[in-house]
């Protein structure tokens, strides 16, 4: 009965990312009607960063499987649901820290967690904490300082609690994605 | 039973990666259009003056930007070095890593529109808060 149901909706929610993509190849088509130059230049670079952002998806590949064969429901309320205190907020914003790659290879990965229970102030702390870049830390304090640096960081992290406490107000009620809009599963 | 739950999570989380193909995809190709279309190095000519409308022009800036956050830490540091305040940097910085005007749509398909728009709000809201409370912070301690 599940199965039956599910796949329509799967099928349906599969085709948001599909329409997306065909709607920036409009953009490209227009734009080389226009400037063919400017269109090849941004071909060449989309390549570049193309074999960069690779290892990165098979990474998020593995982390879709890891959730959804090692976090059941009952985990993810554990440790990211709405009764996850305090060890939710530090989960979150490690993970956040600690998350290299595209952001929107992660969006994935938080639609899937946020489906088993998490809170929707986790999931906005952890993107907020992303800014915090732990491997270029040296090359900001190269820059503008180590005790800018350290200001910065402590605003950073400070500011992703209060990101995640003001999005759960504001968009709690309703941010849980739904399978009919998302181009996730 | 467990190599049954393994095949079955690797059958879902393979149809969800496949879902979420086309919109990397997108999102690559839209950002280097952008990357293409924005010039690499924006003037420092443009923050004239020292005053909140600079703080909003920067952040603004930072939130269309794309592109790797070293970039905006070598433009940040440059922009220093040509006499742009610390408040404007702080807020193109904080926006650059923060904002994404250009990840909106991949964010709402895949996290809620209401979700997206939000945070991106909020987010840039706080670009604009941050600088000064860095600055103030900074000349608090000196």
């Amino acid at each position: 009965m599940k199965s039956m149901s599910s796949k329509p909706a799967a099928r349906k929610s599969g085709r948001g990312g599909w329409v997306f993509l065909a709607a920036v190849m409009a953009i490209y088509a227009v734009t080389a009607l226009f400037n063919t130059e400017l269109a090849e230049d941004a071909i060449a670079f989309f390549m570049q960063m193309l074999g960069k952002v690779l290892p990165v998806l098979v990474l998020v590949f593995v982390l879709i499987f890891s959730v959804d064969l090692l976090l059941n429901p009952k985990r993810v309320e554990k440790y990211l649901g709405q009764s996850s205190g305090i060890m939710g907020w530090l989960t979150a914003i490690v993970a956040g820290i600690l998350s290299t790659g595209p952001v929107y290879a992660w969006y994935a990965v938080l639609q899937d967690l946020r489906r088993k229970g998490m809170r929707t102030s986790l999931a906005a702390a952890m993107l907020y904490s992303r800014a915090v870049k732990l491997p270029l830390l040296p090359l900001l304090a190269h820059y503008f300082g180590v005790v800018y640096t350290a200001v910065l960081v402590f605003y950073l992290i400070g500011f992703s609690i209060i990101s995640g406490l003001l999005m759960e107000r504001v968009a709690g009620a309703c941010s849980v994605p739904d399978k009919d809009q998302s181009g996730g599963s | 039973m467990l190599k049954n739950r393994a095949k079955q999570s690797f059958k879902k989380s393979l149809r969800t990666f496949i879902n979420i193909v086309p919109i990397v995809i997108g999102m690559l190709l839209l950002t280097s259009l952008v990357v293409m279309l924005v010039p690499e190095h924006i003037s420092a000519g443009l923050f004239s003056r020292y005053d909140f409308f600079n703080v909003l022009l920067s952040a603004s800036i930072g939130s269309v930007a794309t592109g790797h956050p070293l970039a905006s830490y070598i433009l940040g540091g440059e922009l220093l070095a040509e006499g742009i305040s610390l408040l404007v940097v702080t807020a193109l910085i904080i926006s650059w890593v923060t904002v994404g005007i250009v990840q909106l749509p991949a964010e709402a398909i895949l996290l809620g529109r209401r979700f997206a728009l939000y945070r991106n709000l909020l987010n840039f809201v706080f670009a604009l808060v941050i600088p000064f409370l860095t600055v103030q912070t900074l000349q608090w301690l000196r």
